[in-house]
C-alpha cells in the first residue's frame, strides 16, 4: 500500500495504490500558510488509524520551497565566491551580502591562486555582525576541485547555523548557475528542515517505520531524512508529480507529450520513448537560471481561468488569472466559460458565464457561440503552438559530435496525454490541430499524486580523472583523489556505478530500482609536446527517473 | 562600453575527430574551450544564442573550390559541418536573428586554396570562402572584406580571392620568414584585375598588444572605411597568444577581446589556435563577450603578465614602417594597375604549392583575362604528386559576358586526352553551374 500527496498551490490531492489499483482518492483544499496542515488532512481522509501499519511507503511532493523562494519567504544568505577573472562580478547573480574573494581554480582543477584566512575570517566577522546565519560558498570550477570550498568551510563552520557547499548542488558546469542554487539551497534550509521533521514526526508517531519519501524536480524520490542536505532539489516538484502520474496511468513507451491544463498555466513535458525528458542545464525559479536537475517543462501562461481579451482586433488569453471563471462566481470570462457556454463542461452557471460574454463577443462581431468557439479555438492553438515550439527547441539543441550531428535521433510524439481540469475538450482539440492522437488517462485529476506515490529514486553522479595529473574528482561526494596513470575509462565507470549506488541507496532507493546509465562517457588524450601525457575521462551516470519496479512497462494503473 | 548585442554562437567542437591521435588539430582542442565557456555561463546570457551547425553540401563547396578529383574526396564529414557551422553563423547574421555571430568550428580552413588536392596546414576545404559563396548565392551580398588574425597567413583565402575585386583580403600574421606557410608579404597586392583587394601585413615575432592593435587602427579599419564591404568577416585564429606552442607572439586573451571589439565584425570563424589549455579558453571568452558588447576587463589567462609580454622598440618601429608601406600601396592601388597591366590580354602566374598535411606537391599554372568589367576568366592548369592533371575553367562571380562567353569556348574547345588531363572542370558561380568531365 503506497501513499501519495501532493501538495499544489490550489489543492492537495491524496492517492491510496494497493495492488496496482488507484483505491481511494481525496481532494482537499490547499491551505498556503500551513502546508503541513493540509498534508494531514488529505491523508486522514483516505486512511484509517489501522491503515498506517499497512503503508509500506509515502510520497510526498509539496510546494513548499517553490512557494518560499517565489514568494521571497527566505532566509538571508551569505555568499563567499573565490571566482578568479572571467565574467565581470557585475554580471553574476545574486548581489546581496555577496563577498567575492581571493581564490581560483582553473579549467582542470588546478589550483592557481590561493584563498586568503585573514579576509575569510574578516568576512564572517562582517556577516555576524549583520545578523546573517547562513552562508553560501561558491567557487568557479569547485566541480573540478572543491578543495577551496572546503578548506574556506573548514575555517568558518562553527560560526553559521547552515552552509551550502557549491560543489554538492550539481556535477555540471555552470558558475553563475552554482551561485544561484547555492544560494536557494542555503535561504530555503530551515523551511524544509521544518517541515521535514514535522512530517517525520507525524508519521514517525504512527507507531511503525514507514519510508516517507519527498519528491524532487526531476521526478525522483529522495527520503525525507536525506533531502534536508539539499533541499533546493525538492522546488517545482508539481509539474514532475504530473508527468510521472501520466506515465504510471498510461502506458507510455514512446515520444509523447504531456500537457497539464491548470488554472493559470498549462505546463507541456515531453517523453522520448517513455522516459522524461531533463532540462539540460537546470531549471529556472522566480528568475533564477540553477543547476537543479529538473523535468523539462514550459509552462505557458494560459489556463482555464485566464483573462480573456479583445483588444485591436486582437484575441488575448492570459497570462493574468483575475480569479475563478464567470461561471464558478468569478468576474472574468475565461477559456473555461467558454467550454461551458459549447457544453463541452458540464457544471457551473451557465447564466453568468453568458453575461461575462456578451460584451467581448460583441466587439468580436461574432454571434456568443460563435465567439465562445473562436475563443476556445484560440487557447487550443496557444497551446498547440507552444507544444511545437517546445519539440522544435528539443530537436535543435548543440550537440558536440559528429556522430550525434549524423545520427541525431528528433523526437516524434506519437501521443498527446492531456490532464487537469478541461482535458476533455482540450485534448479532442489539441489532437486535431497536431494531428496526434490524444489521450486523458484515468484518475487524470489526482494524476500529481499517482505520480508521486509510484516515482522511484534518480540520482546522479560525475566522475573525473585526469591522468597526467593524477588525481580523480567526484564531485557530488566532494571527493578528491589520487589515481595511478593507468586509471582507464573502464575504471571510471566502476568507480561511478558504486558510488551512484551507495548514493542512491543512502537517499532511500529500493535494490529492484537501481537502474544505473551511463548518460555521458568521454575520453580524450591528453597531448603535451608530441606525447599524449594522460587521459582526461568523464563519466557521468545516472538513475533516470521512472517508476519503481512493478510499474509501468506496459502496465498500466488502474 | 560598447552597446549590447544579440550574437550568435555555432559551437563544434567536433569531440570525435581528429588528424591523427597527438595530431594539434584533435578532439581535446576545444575542449577546455567548452569548459570555460559553460563554467562562465556564457549561453545562459539573454543576447547568447547557440545554434546547431548545419551540414555544407558537396555543392556548397563546389562553388567555390575545384576539388581533385571531387568534393567528396577531399571534405570528410568534419569538414563539410565545420564549413556548415560558418554558413549557419552566416545565415543567422543575414536573417537578422542576431547582430553578429561566431562559428567556434573546427577543423579550420584558411590554408585550403581554390584547387584542392588534399589537406595542408590542417585545412580540406575553406570554410570562410564556402561561407561567403553561400552567402552571395542566397543573400546577394556583394562586398566582403576578410580580416585574418590567425597567426599564419591565410594563403588559401588569399589565393581563393586574388582576383577577386569584391573580395577584400587583409591577413595579419607572423612573418613568413619566420613560421609556416611562409608567404603572405607585403608585395602579395592581388590580381591584376583586384590590385589592392589582397593585404599583408608580416608581423615580426613577440610582437604584442600594441603592435597588433596598431596595426588595427592604422591600417585595417581607415581601408575598411575606404573600402565600405557589406560583411565583414574574421578569420578568427587564435595562435599569436602568448602560450601558442607552434609560433612566436605575445598577444593576449584580452588583446583579442580588444582587436574585435574595434574591428566589430559580423561573423567571426575560428580558424587556429593550439595553446588549447592556455590560451583557447580564456581567448574564446573574451571574443564571445567582445562581439555580444559585454564587460570583458575581467578576462585574464591565470598567468598573465603585462610586463613580460611587452614588445622592443624595434618591433614597434619595424610595424609603424610596414603598416605606413602597406597604407601608401593600397592608396595607390589605382596607378599600379596600370603599370602591371600595361596593355596585355592576359596574365599567367605559376604556383608551386605543398600539401603538408598530406604530403602532395602540386605545381599549378593560372591565367587570368584582364578584364576591366569583373573579375576576369581563370584557367587553372594543375599536375599534383597524386599523379592528377585537370584543367579547370573559373568564370568569376558577377562575371562579364565576354569572360563567360571565352570560358564556354575554352572548355568545349579542349579535349581531355589530348593534353594528358584527367579531369576537367567548369565553375561558374553566377549560375551555380559545375560541371566535371
Amino acid at each position: 500500500m503506497i501513499l501519495g500527496i501532493d501538495v499544489g498551490g490550489t489543492h492537495t490531492d491524496a492517492v491510496l495504490i494497493e495492488d496496482g489499483f488507484v483505491s481511494r482518492k481525496a481532494k482537499v483544499s490547499t491551505r498556503p500558510d500551513n502546508i503541513f496542515e493540509s498534508l494531514m488532512e488529505a491523508t486522514l481522509r483516505i486512511l484509517n488509524e489501522e491503515d498506517f501499519r499497512r503503508l509500506e511507503r509515502v510520497v510526498l511532493s509539496t510546494t513548499l520551497s517553490t512557494n518560499a523562494i517565489v514568494q521571497n519567504r527566505i532566509d538571508r544568505v551569505g555568499m563567499i565566491l573565490p571566482s578568479g577573472p572571467g565574467m565581470a562580478p557585475d554580471s553574476l547573480p545574486i548581489d546581496k551580502e555577496r563577498y567575492i574573494v581571493s581564490g581560483y581554480i582553473n579549467h582542470r582543477g588546478v589550483e592557481v591562486a590561493p584563498i586568503s584566512a585573514d579576509e575569510i575570517i574578516r568576512i564572517c566577522r562582517s556577516l555576524h555582525g549583520k545578523g546573517i546565519r547562513h552562508l553560501g560558498i561558491v567557487g568557479k570550477f569547485s566541480t573540478r576541485n572543491p578543495e577551496q570550498e572546503l578548506a574556506i568551510h573548514a575555517m568558518i563552520k562553527e560560526s553559521f547555523d547552515h552552509i551550502s557547499l557549491g560543489h554538492r548542488m550539481s556535477g555540471h558546469l555552470g558558475f553563475p548557475r552554482r551561485i544561484s542554487t547555492t544560494y536557494l539551497n542555503a535561504a530555503v534550509f530551515d523551511t524544509h528542515l521544518s517541515f521535514a521533521e514535522a512530517a517525520g514526526d507525524f508519521w514517525g508517531s504512527r507507531g511503525r517505520d514507514i519510508p516517507v519519501h519527498i519528491l524532487k524536480a526531476d521526478g525522483g524520490t529522495c527520503s525525507l531524512e536525506k533531502s534536508v542536505e539539499l533541499p533546493v532539489q525538492t522546488i517545482l516538484s508539481g509539474p514532475a508529480a504530473s508527468i510521472m502520474g501520466i506515465l504510471g496511468l498510461s502506458d507510455c513507451r514512446m515520444d509523447a507529450v504531456a500537457v497539464d491544463v491548470g488554472g493559470t498555466t498549462t505546463d507541456i513535458s515531453v517523453l522520448a520513448e517513455g522516459v522524461p525528458l531533463l532540462e539540460p542545464r537546470g531549471v529556472t525559479i522566480g528568475g533564477l537560471k540553477t543547476l537543479i536537475r529538473g523535468l523539462r517543462t514550459r509552462s505557458l501562461g494560459v489556463g482555464g481561468d485566464s483573462e480573456v481579451r479583445f483588444e485591436n482586433g486582437e484575441l488575448h488569453i492570459g497570462p493574468q488569472r483575475n480569479g475563478p471563471a464567470s461561471a464558478f462566481g468569478g468576474s472574468d470570462f475565461t477559456p473555461t466559460d467558454a467550454m461551458i457556454l459549447l457544453g463541452f463542461i458540464k457544471g457551473g452557471d451557465r447564466e453568468k458565464a453568458y453575461r461575462a460574454l456578451v460584451e467581448i463577443a460583441r466587439s468580436m462581431d461574432l454571434s456568443p457561440l460563435d465567439a465562445a468557439e473562436k475563443i476556445f479555438d484560440h487557447t487550443c492553438r496557444l497551446i498547440a503552438q507552444a507544444i511545437r515550439g517546445l519539440i522544435r527547441e528539443i530537436n535543435s539543441e548543440p550537440v558536440y559530435t559528429i556522430h550525434e550531428i549524423l545520427e541525431g535521433r528528433a523526437i516524434n510524439p506519437q501521443n498527446i496525454y492531456v490532464v487537469g481540469g478541461p482535458a476533455g475538450p482540450v485534448a479532442e482539440r489539441l489532437s486535431d490541430l497536431l494531428d496526434i492522437p490524444a489521450e486523458i488517462p484515468p484518475h487524470a485529476e489526482v494524476a500529481n499524486a499517482v505520480g508521486a506515490a509510484l516515482a522511484r529514486t534518480t540520482a546522479e553522479i560525475t566522475v573525473l580523472a585526469d591522468t597526467e595529473i593524477g588525481m580523480m574528482t567526484i564531485v557530488e561526494d566532494g571527493l578528491r583523489q589520487e589515481i595511478p596513470n593507468r586509471f582507464s575509462r573502464q575504471d571510471a565507470h566502476a568507480v561511478c556505478r558504486e558510488r551512484l549506488g551507495r548514493m542512491a541507496r543512502a537517499m532511500g532507493a529500493m535494490e529492484d530500482d537501481m537502474e544505473i546509465q551511463i548518460v555521458e562517457d568521454q575520453e580524450f588524450n591528453m597531448v603535451r609536446g608530441y606525447y599524449t601525457a594522460g587521459k582526461n575521462i568523464r563519466v557521468k551516470a545516472q538513475i533516470k527517473p521512472g517508476l519503481i519496479a512493478g510499474f509501468g512497462k506496459g502496465r498500466r494503473i488502474q | 562600453m560598447n552597446k549590447k548585442r544579440k550574437t550568435g554562437l555555432v559551437f563544434f567542437p567536433a569531440f570525435d575527430w581528429a588528424i591523427s591521435p597527438t595530431h594539434p588539430e584533435r578532439e581535446e582542442r576545444l575542449l577546455y574551450t567548452r569548459d570555460q565557456v559553460f563554467e562562465e555561463g556564457l549561453l545562459d546570457l539573454e543576447n547568447v544564442v547557440e545554434f546547431r551547425p548545419g551540414i555544407a553540401k558537396e555543392e556548397d563547396i563546389d562553388r567555390i573550390h575545384i576539388c581533385v578529383p571531387e568534393a567528396e574526396d577531399v571534405a570528410t564529414e568534419s569538414h563539410l559541418i565545420s564549413a556548415g557551422g560558418a554558413m549557419t553563423a552566416a545565415e543567422k547574421v543575414l536573417e537578422r536573428e542576431v547582430d553578429n555571430a561566431f562559428a567556434l568550428v573546427r577543423p579550420p580552413g584558411h590554408h585550403a586554396m581554390k584547387v584542392v588536392h588534399g589537406a595542408r596546414g590542417f585545412c580540406n576545404i575553406n570554410i570562410e570562402a564556402v561561407m561567403i559563396e553561400h552567402i552571395r548565392q542566397k543573400y546577394g551580398h556583394r562586398r566582403i572584406a576578410v580580416v585574418d588574425t590567425d597567426c599564419h597567413h591565410g594563403d588559401g583565402t588569399q589565393d581563393i580571392y586574388w582576383h577577386d575585386p569584391n573580395t577584400l583580403c587583409i591577413s595579419i600574421h607572423q612573418d613568413g620568414r619566420t613560421l609556416y606557410p611562409g608567404t603572405g608579404f607585403p608585395e602579395d597586392f592581388g590580381g591584376p584585375n583586384a590590385l589592392g583587394m589582397t593585404l599583408n601585413v608580416p608581423m615580426p615575432p613577440r610582437t604584442s598588444e600594441e603592435g597588433f592593435l596598431y596595426v588595427v587602427d592604422n591600417l585595417i579599419l581607415p581601408v575598411l572605411e575606404e573600402f565600405k564591404p557589406d560583411l565583414i568577416i574574421n578569420s578568427a585564429g587564435q595562435d599569436n597568444h602568448y602560450t601558442d606552442p607552434i609560433t612566436d607572439m605575445r598577444f593576449t586573451a584580452r588583446g583579442y577581446a580588444v582587436l574585435n571589439e574595434k574591428l566589430s565584425p559580423d561573423i567571426a570563424v575560428l580558424e587556429g589556435g593550439y595553446s588549447i589549455e592556455g590560451a583557447l579558453p580564456y581567448v574564446n571568452v573574451g571574443i564571445i563577450l567582445a562581439m555580444a558588447g559585454l564587460d570583458y576587463s575581467f578576462v585574464r589567462e591565470p598567468d598573465y603578465d603585462p610586463d613580460a609580454l611587452r614588445q622592443s622598440n624595434d618591433i614597434t618601429e619595424r610595424i609603424r614602417r610596414d603598416v605606413d608601406n602597406v597604407y601608401r600601396l593600397w592608396k595607390m592601388r589605382e596607378s599600379l594597375r596600370k603599370e602591371v597591366i600595361k596593355d596585355a590580354a592576359y596574365q599567367r602566374r605559376t604556383k608551386n604549392i605543398y600539401y603538408d598535411t598530406d604530403g602532395i606537391r602540386e605545381q599549378q599554372q593560372e591565367t587570368v583575362r584582364i578584364c576591366n568589367d569583373c573579375g576576369g576568366l581563370v584557367i587553372i592548369d594543375s599536375t599534383a604528386s597524386t599523379g592528377n592533371r585537370i584543367l579547370a575553367v573559373v568564370i568569376p562571380g558577377q562575371s562579364c559576358s565576354r569572360c563567360r562567353r571565352e570560358g564556354e569556348a575554352v572548355f568545349e574547345s579542349i579535349e581531355k586526352e589530348k593534353y594528358g588531363l584527367n579531369y576537367m572542370y567548369f565553375q561558374d558561380r553566377d549560375r551555380n553551374l559545375y560541371i566535371r568531365k
